[in-house]
């Protein structure tokens, strides 16, 4: 079960993942993904390149000074939100960091609203009060979104809680990076879960970085492997096969909803571009390691040869899944450029609940300040 | 009208808010089989049973954490510090996603938690133990900050903090939760943001918040004797949404101003209301305005040292004198 870590790829390594490419992948009899149709494979395909062009659209929109702070891209990471999101259930419910557009499209948001939010327009997802780190749709299970390393994991913890007071069958999947597990806020919620056996999956997103640091220069010892000290399951996967992430999630999901059993996964990954697309990414990483990645692993690509194999892909059906994500992300930098910005009047917009609804308003004096 | 406690009545807030709303959960370090550390949640977990109050490890960031996303989803926790100086440690939950979370998302997520616990020097237990974070707190748009003087005030605030749909911290005090006071067996409610007069006067006003109300009402008492001087004494109970109102109309009356804060002098709650009071009320001043703070050096342990760091009524005495000189 428990699998290595990703270390440096090495040329077996890499022949290996190479050769997996072509042949199908193991997880592919796992009863969820056996279930899977034709139109259901399609629409997690469709859905990875939608998250591939939207992020590549925003990038030029950046590169055209049309958003600002950060932008941390999802390219390459595609499978890992999409798997996970595709088993959510009525009362599953996502959190994540601030690598937050993807797990966003998986759960059905818009790209309009997000492009809008990345523009800085009223018409975002949180009316341009958040940001590239901060979108949020709550009415799609959907809670962020957050900026501060490790910060959304109590968070993601008290959900589950939420969950299990209410007598709901349901899991919330708490999403971090490799360099969020030496939080300590983490490591509580870990203890919490356990503790009080939270339907909760803390997943985390190995794309071998965090930042400039490598794995091996920011983490002792496995990563999954410190669910143990916790008494938690935990496993480990590889998140460029989207069968292996549904596979090996929909286990933990499972047991999360019906015995309330907290959880550990570790899923390997890697992203292309930089941190952010302010990061030049040319000291700590060589440039061959990106193209090997590339070349083998990309997860589109990976799913793509797949369901070409299986039948459910042509090379035209590819080709239309692929204009239409550019074009729908082409569409939303322009529903994101002909959008409004909020005004200064909206600053003070959405601090209290209170103030936002005076006629229900119970307490009195000054809310806010000069 | 019975005579209860501070920590009863606090007490009496919880137990009628988790009668009224079975979403209401107290969660804490030691709030439950072992009754609080300072027995506020006593007799709790043998009336509402351990899925509504619950013993929490020490792990406030968890915790507090938990208790943020939880409420994102409806429940209404009730989280008690055992101390509020353990602030320090959930800072993060409290500050990045209590406070902020409402407004990065445009409004579309609440967070009606309630943070409460002792905030107060006074004790000996040295600076560590002896913070008093309501400029802190206050500091954040998105949050509430509220510290009573008196059981009744504790009582009704509580209870409207535990109804209020945003973030609502409540500072209490450790040497007030043994202070006996009327309290109505009815229900009532206290609006977050209202201050009190606790008493009248005409020759001063002083503002202040907290244990510093008792301190202010027992020096009025010996300024009128003594001094022949008439005090106000206006208690805010509620630092944001703050009740400034009030205190103007007070300085409208007197003409002189006193803030007497457990504060740290440095960007204090007072300094707030020093800038707002002259903005808005400089025409009705006969003089500078004063402040009294706790003197400004983490707090100091020997017992006979810390009662002088700490406002008093000495101190009070003396400050207001300074003032109308
Ligand atoms: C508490 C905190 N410290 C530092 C940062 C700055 N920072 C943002 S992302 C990041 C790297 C995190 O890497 P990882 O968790 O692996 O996530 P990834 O970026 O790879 O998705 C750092 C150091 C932060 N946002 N929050
Ligand atoms: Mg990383």
């Amino acid at each position: 079960m428990p699998s290595p870590v990703n270390k440096k790829p090495s040329a077996t390594a890499d022949a290996k993942a190479a050769d997996s490419a072509q042949s199908a992948s193991p997880a592919l009899s796992a009863p969820i993904n056996q279930q899977l149709t034709k139109a259901d494979k399609i629409a997690l395909f469709t859905t990875m390149m939608r998250i591939r062009r939207f992020e590549e659209r925003s990038l030029r929109a950046y590169q055209a000074k049309k958003i600002g702070g950060f932008l941390h891209l999802y390219i390459g990471q595609e499978a890992v939100a999409v798997g996970c999101c595709s088993l959510m259930g009525k009362n599953d419910h996502v959190i994540t960091a601030y690598r937050d557009h993807g797990h966003a499209i998986a759960v059905g948001m818009g790209l309009n609203e997000q492009m809008a939010e990345l523009y800085g327009k009223a018409t975002g997802c949180s009316k341009g009060k958040g940001g590239s780190m901060h979108f949020f749709a709550p009415d799609r299970n959907y809670w962020g979104g957050h900026g501060i390393v490790g910060g959304q994991i109590p968070l993601g913890t008290g959900l589950a809680y939420a969950l299990k007071y209410k007598g709901l069958k349901g899991a919330a999947m708490a999403f971090m990076g490799d360099g969020a597990v030496n939080q300590g806020a983490v490591h509580e919620a870990y203890n919490l879960a356990s503790l009080w056996q939270l339907p909760v999956i803390f997943v985390i997103e190995n794309n071998g970085y965090s930042m400039g640091t490598s794995q091996e220069r920011s983490s002792a010892g496995d990563l999954g492997k410190r669910a143990a000290g916790y008494d938690m399951a935990w496993a480990s996967c590889d998140g460029h096969d989207i069968y292996d992430v549904r596979a090996t999630m929909d286990k933990f999901l499972q047991l999360a909803r019906e015995e309330s059993k907290p959880a550990v996964v570790e899923i390997r990954t890697y992203r292309y571009r930089g941190h952010s697309v302010a990061d030049p990414d040319n000291t700590y990483r060589p440039k061959a390691e990106i193209e090997e990645y590339r070349k083998t692993k990309d997860p589109i690509q990976v799913f793509q040869q797949a369901l070409v194999t299986e039948g459910v892909l042509t090379d035209a059906l590819i080709e239309s899944i692929d204009q239409s994500a550019r074009a729908e992300a082409e569409a939303a930098a322009e529903f994101a450029e002909a959008s409004p910005f909020p005004t200064p009047d909206d600053i003070q917009k959405d601090v209290y609940w209170e103030a936002d609804h005076p006629s229900e308003r119970k307490s009195q004096g000054r809310l806010f300040f000069d | 009208m019975p005579l209860i406690t501070y920590r009863e009545a606090i007490r009496h807030a919880l137990a009628e808010e988790l009668e009224r709303d079975k979403n209401v959960v107290v969660l804490g370090e030691e709030v439950a089989q072992f009754h609080g550390a300072y027995k506020v949640t006593e007799g709790l977990l043998e009336k509402f049973g351990p899925k509504r109050i619950v013993d929490t490890p020490i792990s406030e960031a968890g915790f507090i954490g938990m208790g943020v996303g939880a409420s994102m989803l409806g429940i209404r926790p009730v989280m008690e510090l055992m101390f509020w100086s353990f602030y320090s440690v959930a800072f993060d939950q409290i500050l990045n996603n209590a406070a902020n979370v409402r407004y990065m998302s445009g409004g579309l997520i609440n967070c009606p938690i309630v943070i409460r616990g002792p905030a107060n020097g006074g004790t000996n237990v040295g600076a560590t133990h002896s913070h008093t974070p309501e400029n802190v707190l206050a500091n954040h748009p998105g949050v509430k900050v509220v510290v009573p003087s008196t059981p009744y005030d504790a009582k009704g605030l509580l209870k409207s903090a535990i109804r209020d749909n945003d973030p609502v911290f409540f500072l209490e005090n450790t040497i007030l939760y043994g202070d006996k006071g009327e309290v109505p067996t009815d229900e009532y409610l206290i609006p977050l943001g209202l201050a009190d007069v606790k008493r009248e006067g005409t020759d001063l006003t002083i503002v202040t918040y907290g244990r510093c109300v008792l301190h202010s009402l027992a020096a009025a008492e010996q300024l009128q004797k003594e001094h022949n001087i008439s005090v106000e004494v206006v208690d805010l109970r509620s630092i944001r949404p703050l009740d400034i109102d009030t205190v103007l109309a007070s300085v409208a009356k007197t003409h002189r101003v006193l803030i007497v804060e457990e504060q740290k002098p440095f960007s204090s709650v007072g300094s707030q209301l020093a800038f707002m009071i002259q903005k808005e009320s400089f025409d009705e001043l006969d003089g500078p305005i004063h402040r009294l703070t706790t003197v400004d050096a983490p707090a100091i342990y020997s017992p006979p040292v810390e009662i002088e760091q700490l406002p008093n009524p000495q101190r009070v005495i003396k400050a207001a004198l300074e003032a109308l000189a």
